[in-house]
């Protein structure tokens, strides 16, 4: 990370401590100031805990609706096709309620970027079950632990994109500084696909929610690296050529 | 310009791309779909963008970020596929967006019937969405009003910067009638100075509810529909000066009307017709000048008379208020005739 | 001036042969309307338009009583034959339509539209034929009116076929008084 703190971060974020919102939401502006694009950068916000984004987070951006980010992002870009255009957004309005939005995003190509924060809930009404939540992992609507019979498996949206040809897709998390740079590097390449119109790209960042997790800031980084990583691996899994 | 033949779905089209509109995403439903296929082969003559979206739930949300850049941008539907829009236009009339909707009208609730019926009015003009908000309707009668309609809604989507509504049925939209086409006209999304175009060395903007950075919202909100209320009713009235029967109909119901009126005041009847134009805001202005009025003929679309309604409020049910109500087939001038007889002889039976 | 149905086989060119009369008579300063039978209605191969031409306003574009039917093929002449108002003209294919004669109080005219567009070697002329005829009946527009608004329809259209004026001309001359 920067030592300095980026422009578009004009304020203390308003997350929960220890939430991955703030490091993500860093990660994001630095890479967009580095690149000398903060100034024309559009962004889709998603409802849930996203949403806190535009209060502390400057740049021009538009509330989507729950799940529609995806598609507010598509109007911007093509109407402002020189524009960088991002959503930003959690993992139940990304993959429950805008799943068709996400896939179909990917489906036509669209030349955004979406920067996807897995924290494994719906961290924002209370901690519920997520497409992404853990097989077994308790919340406050599997009570007894995500039983994979009836609410199927946790979503693993890497392998769902990959036969879609997209641009870039990457995984990464923020368990230690070498992590976060990783991260932040995907970041970067994915807002590079667009820039040079390559076409798709989609960052799956793995983030820790201690609050409906119960767990401290660093217990709750520990159980990404011991029981998150596991099911979700991290790396590049869609680079195309050039990139 | 000559005039030309044209469907309403078409007419409506190519007056919204002369408008200066060069964003359109919409989901294929009869009655409206000529205006997607009209479209996907228009904007790209003009270098607009044509999207055909995966549902309406996604189209609208493509307006509502286009809408944001400060483009013209349209989208159209019917009945099921207009009431999936209702989350997006709350967002977008929050946002204070400015769009351009439409709405053709089928008859019926659940998959209904795609025959002639105005039985979205509840939804359009009381809003299926959520929260405190209105969009502006209107509800043109002929190809050649479809067309100017676009281009006025657009203006006033951006005066006041709110959605309006196009309330159209499938009579208008599938009909060819004459139409003179308005000019071709430029429009800059750049003019605003809230439009999105990246922050560049200034402040950032963003679009959301502004209540969350507006300290009167409350005050706010409401002078703002009070002004629309105040300066944007618009409404023709036919032979109401001595009419002790006033109609009351809109799109292609005051249509037959007139004509039922022409007929009955043939016959000595003291019969007259208010046409709103614009739903929101009802034309209450229309029945302060009506002295001889004795009761009101409500004709519409629908079976459960969803415009009557209103006439009830803007008449002050001083007066009894029927109803001749549709859907499916249309009535003709001489159904109409025989309900204003049956008013008349004290037949029919008052809804309000 | 009349309320009239065009009614046949999807391919006859029914809907075609409406929206040319309409934009003659359009041409000609009238107020036209021109709406076609749509959706759902339009699956099973049969189509029709309803076409309303006047110097007042149209009301509704729907025809609840016609002046002119024309009936290109046999659904057509049951569906819409009981709408005539007495004193109505119907125009009739008569190399599919048979019994055409079922009411004394219209006019019935017949033209062996598709057989005459086929010897013609225009197999999607029989719309042209029938224009031809209707001309011939006199009952809506003149035989030059006629002819140059097919012209100017196809020319709008980038098309020009030359086995239609034959057509046309087959179809003004060969058209019968069936009753």
């Amino acid at each position: 990370m920067l030592k300095t703190i980026p422009k578009a971060c004009f304020i203390d974020n308003k997350y929960c401590p220890g939430c991955g919102h703030g490091i993500a939401n860093r990660l994001v502006a630095e890479v967009l100031e580095e690149m000398g694009r903060d100034g024309d950068a559009l962004a889709a916000i998603a409802v849930g805990c996203a949403s806190l984004m535009p209060d502390t987070f400057g740049i021009d951006c538009v509330q989507a609706q729950h799940g529609r980010a995806a598609a507010v992002a598509v109007g911007m870009k093509r109407c402002r096709p020189d524009k960088l255009v991002f959503t930003y957004q959690g993992d139940g309005d990304a993959l429950a309620i805008g799943f068709s939005e996400t896939m179909y995003a990917a489906v036509r190509h669209e030349n955004i970027t979406v920067i996807f924060v897995n924290n494994g809930n719906f961290g924002m009404t209370g901690g519920q079950m997520a497409p992404t939540t853990l097989e077994g992992q308790r919340t406050t609507t599997s009570p007894r632990g995500r039983d994979v019979r009836t609410t199927g498996d946790p979503m693993n949206i890497m392998e769902l994109l990959k036969p879609l040809d997209p641009a870039y897709l990457a995984r990464g998390s923020m368990t230690s500084n070498a992590e976060i740079l990783k991260t932040k590097k995907y970041i970067r390449t994915a807002f590079e696909a667009q820039e040079r119109g390559v076409g798709y790209s989609f960052v799956e960042i793995l983030s820790p929610c201690p609050t409906n997790w119960g767990l401290s800031a660093m217990d709750a980084v520990a159980r990404i690296r011991a029981e998150v990583v596991p099911v979700y691996p991290l790396g590049e899994f869609v680079k195309k050529e050039g990139l | 310009m000559a005039r030309q033949l044209m469907k309403g779905n078409e007419a409506v089209a190519e007056a919204a791309v002369r408008a200066g509109c060069r964003f359109f995403a919409g989901y294929p439903i009869t009655p409206q779909s000529e205006v997607l296929e009209y479209l996907s082969k228009r904007m790209g003559e003009v270098g607009g963008t044509f999207l055909q979206s995966e549902s309406e739930l996604a189209g609208i949300s493509m307006i509502y970020g286009a809408a944001a850049c400060g483009f013209r941008a349209f989208t159209s539907s019917s009945g099921p596929g207009y009431s999936l829009m209702q989350e997006g236009i709350s967002y977008i009339a929050s946002a204070e967006l400015p769009c351009l909707l439409l709405d053709v009208q089928r008859y019926g609730s659940g998959l209904g019937d795609i025959f002639i019926g105005q039985s979205d009015y509840w939804q359009c003009v009381k809003n299926g969405g959520h929260g405190d908000y209105r969009s502006i309707v209107y509800a043109p009668n002929s190809v050649q009003e479809i067309a100017d309609l676009a281009v006025l809604g657009f203006e006033k989507a951006e005066e006041y910067r709110n959605p309006v509504t196009l309330l159209s049925d499938a009579s208008i939209s599938q009909m060819m009638e004459p139409v003179e086409l308005p000019e071709m006209r430029e429009h800059d999304p750049d003019q605003f100075d809230w439009a999105l175009k990246g922050k560049g060395t200034g402040e950032s903007k963003r679009h959301t509810s502004v209540m969350y950075y507006m300290s009167d919202y409350d005050t706010y909100i409401q002078s703002k529909y009070r002004e629309i209320e105040g300066k944007e009713q618009r409404w023709e009235s036919f032979q109401t000066e001595d009419a002790e029967l006033v109609l009351v109909a809109y799109g292609i119901s005051s249509r037959i009307c007139a004509e039922a009126v022409a007929l009955s005041r043939a016959r000595g009847r003291r019969v007259g017709l208010i046409r709103p134009i614009s739903l929101y805001p009802f034309p209450v202005k229309a029945f302060e000048p009506l002295p001889c009025v004795k009761a009101y003929l409500t004709v519409e679309m629908s079976k459960l008379a969803q415009m009557a309604e209103d006439v009830a409020l803007a008449s002050g049910m001083k007066h009894p208020i029927y109803t001749k109500t549709g859907g499916t087939a249309l009535y003709d001038s001489a159904e109409v005739c025989g309900e204003i007889e049956a008013v008349l002889s004290g037949e029919a039976k008052e809804a309000f | 001036m009349a309320d009239m149905i065009c009614a046949g086989f999807g391919g006859q060119g029914v809907l075609t042969m409406g929206l040319i009369l309409a934009k003659i008579a359009m041409d000609e300063g009238k107020n036209v309307t021109w709406i076609p039978s749509y959706g759902s209605e339009m699956r099973g191969g049969t189509a029709n338009c309803s076409v309303k031409i006047t110097d007042g306003m149209v009301a509704s574009p729907f025809i609840k009583h016609a002046d002119i039917v024309i009936a290109m093929n046999q659904p057509s002449l049951d569906k819409f034959m009981p709408m005539l108002r007495p004193g109505g003209t119907l125009m009739v294919n008569t190399t599919i339509v048979k019994d055409a004669v079922r009411r004394d109080d219209i006019e019935v005219y017949g033209v062996d539209a598709t057989e005459i567009a086929q010897q013609e070697q225009n197999a999607r002329g029989a719309n042209i034929v029938m224009l031809g005829a209707l001309a011939s009946a006199g009952k809506l527009l003149t035989h030059d009116v006629i002819e140059k608004g097919i012209e100017a329809f196809f020319a709008s259209k980038g098309k020009h076929n030359p086995k239609n004026a034959a057509c046309y001309e087959r179809g003004f001359a060969c058209c019968a008084r069936l009753g």
